[in-house]
């Protein structure tokens, strides 16, 4: 076939251009919807409660993950800091992943149990009370805002048909565990559950 | 991964690269002598249609070998684990066990010694200091001194017992406080029971024998904060006549602290430090108070 066949045809040449394109992702990640490590959850996973769920819609509005990774990589800096590298089937119930991709602030993937929830609400308050130097923003608001319960239901229900485990039991009594609670109640539930599946001593 | 994820990988990954490989030579060849202009024209513009120069020609096979030389190394073509048998997480492993081991080379002896004795040792506590300082620093601060509502862990005053023992169980287990809330059990008394317990600093228990709120301590706080207000250790109650004040000693602290109780929580550590770096670190708070021993 001659170059210029493929040049002077733009619908032939976009056909040619998908075909390259592709073969990274068939390759990369198409066979990853496939393996077990990838889709079947590791022992003991569970899935978020309706508080926690709440609290990591926060962690997503408030932009957390844009500062914040949840991704531990088998390298020993960072599990002699973090813990236990993160694996696959931890993630398998995880609607968006929130991996992120840079840490202006620390890795949050096994943060859950490190401090008590009076350090996470007073560095959540004002974080250079606790951490001098920190570049990290002061989210107050989270004090005053309330949750609207009649969500939580939907986004349960939601996630089942991606294939998160929901009982109707959970889906039914997630307005009386989530209405009304405040907002920063329901993201340190979130932060204080983050990578306890698995635990690693160092 | 099955067979036939594994065939899918290796045939889609080798087959894009040997296709490259026949694009690259294909397109050596060409109808048109060197420089010589092709007979279209867009826009004014008329091309070449010369073969790529050689060093570039060159450039894209050292990358083709390359990218074989690394597919046969390191594990990549689906099930074929590479000849070198290079895992991620075989490498983690390995240079977490060669810094164990150099970690246990230093820590060597010191399982044998009690804490106490090692607070005096000065490789000792400085290890314990830099695990301190990775570990602890985010609450307690990185000078130890804590904050409010972080416990100042050299100032000798102990919420739940300072010898090597107490502090050891505190680091491992974690601790919480069991602090209520008193605002019923209090009512209209609760701006004065605020003034009794800030007074009681200065004045002690005894100095405030007259004082009408004296009993009602005795009924409601003793059982915890002791009958002379000194504190029990065995419950995590803090001595409130030492005017060190976790909460803050102003009169609104106080009072949010007895009306809103308080449940101030150290995190259990015993699945984040090995017993060797908790010893350690045992040695390194004990050092803290030293000085004022």
């Amino acid at each position: 076939m001659k170059h210029e066949t493929i040049e002077k045809n733009i619908g032939l040449m976009m056909i040619f251009i998908t075909l390259v394109i592709s073969v990274g992702a068939l390759v990369e990640i198409v066979p990853l919807f496939f393996q077990k490590e990838t889709t079947e959850p590791v022992k003991g996973l569970k899935p978020y409660t309706a508080l926690e769920l709440e609290g990591r819609d926060i962690y997503i509005r408030e932009g957390c993950h844009v500062c914040h990774t949840q991704m531990i990589r088998p390298l020993r800096a960072e599990t002699e800091r973090y813990g236990h590298y993160s694996v696959a089937g931890e993630f398998v119930y995880e609607h968006p992943f929130l991996w992120g991709s840079k840490r202006t602030g620390p890795d949050l993937a096994r943060v859950g149990g490190r401090y008590s929830d009076d350090w996470h609400k007073l560095h959540l308050y004002d974080p250079q009370a606790v951490v001098a130097g920190s570049v990290m923003p002061a989210y107050p608001w989270l004090w005053e805002q309330k949750i609207d319960g009649e969500k939580t239901g939907k986004k349960m229900a939601a996630l089942r048909s991606v294939g998160v485990p929901y009982t109707d039991e959970q889906i039914a009594k997630s307005f009386d565990a989530t209405n009304g609670q405040l907002e920063i109640d329901a993201l340190v539930a979130y932060l204080q559950q983050l990578g306890t599946v698995i635990s690693h001593q160092r | 991964m099955t067979s036939f994820w594994s065939a899918w990988i290796i045939v889609l990954t080798l087959g894009s690269i040997f296709g490259y490989v026949w694009l690259l030579l294909a397109n050596r060849k060409t109808d048109t002598a060197p420089n010589e202009v092709k007979s279209h024209v867009f826009d004014g513009i008329e091309e070449y249609d010369n073969p790529l120069p050689m060093w570039w020609f060159y450039l894209f096979i050292v990358t083709i070998v390359a990218a074989l030389i690394h597919l046969a190394l390191y594990p990549g073509l689906g099930s074929f684990k590479g000849l070198l048998n290079w895992t991620s997480t075989q490498q983690h492993e390995e240079r977490v066990a060669a810094k164990e081991a150099n970690f246990q080379k230093h820590v060597e002896g010191f399982m044998a010694i009690s804490p106490e004795e090692l607070s005096k040792d000065f490789k000792a506590v400085k290890m314990g200091e830099r695990i301190f300082k990775s570990n602890c620093s985010v609450c307690h601060g990185s000078d130890a001194r804590g904050s409010f509502a972080f416990p100042d862990l050299t100032d000798n005053d102990w919420l739940y017992g300072g010898d090597a023992v107490s502090i050891k169980k505190t680091i491992t287990d974690g601790r919480i406080a069991l602090m209520p809330s008193w605002s019923a059990q209090l009512g209209g008394d609760m701006d004065n029971m605020v003034t009794f317990v800030q007074n009681l600093s200065s004045e002690g228990m005894e100095g405030q024998k007259t004082n009408p709120m004296y009993n009602k301590f005795q009924q409601v706080c003793s059982s915890c904060h002791g009958a002379d207000a000194k504190g029990m250790q065995s419950t995590g109650a803090p001595n409130l006549t030492d005017d060190i004040w976790l909460y803050g000693g102003e009169h609104h602290e106080v009072k949010l602290t007895i009306q809103k109780g308080r449940n101030g929580q150290m995190p259990a550590h015993k699945d984040l430090l090995s017993e060797e770096r908790i010893h350690l670190l045992t040695a390194f708070i004990l050092s803290l108070n030293q000085s004022l021993e």
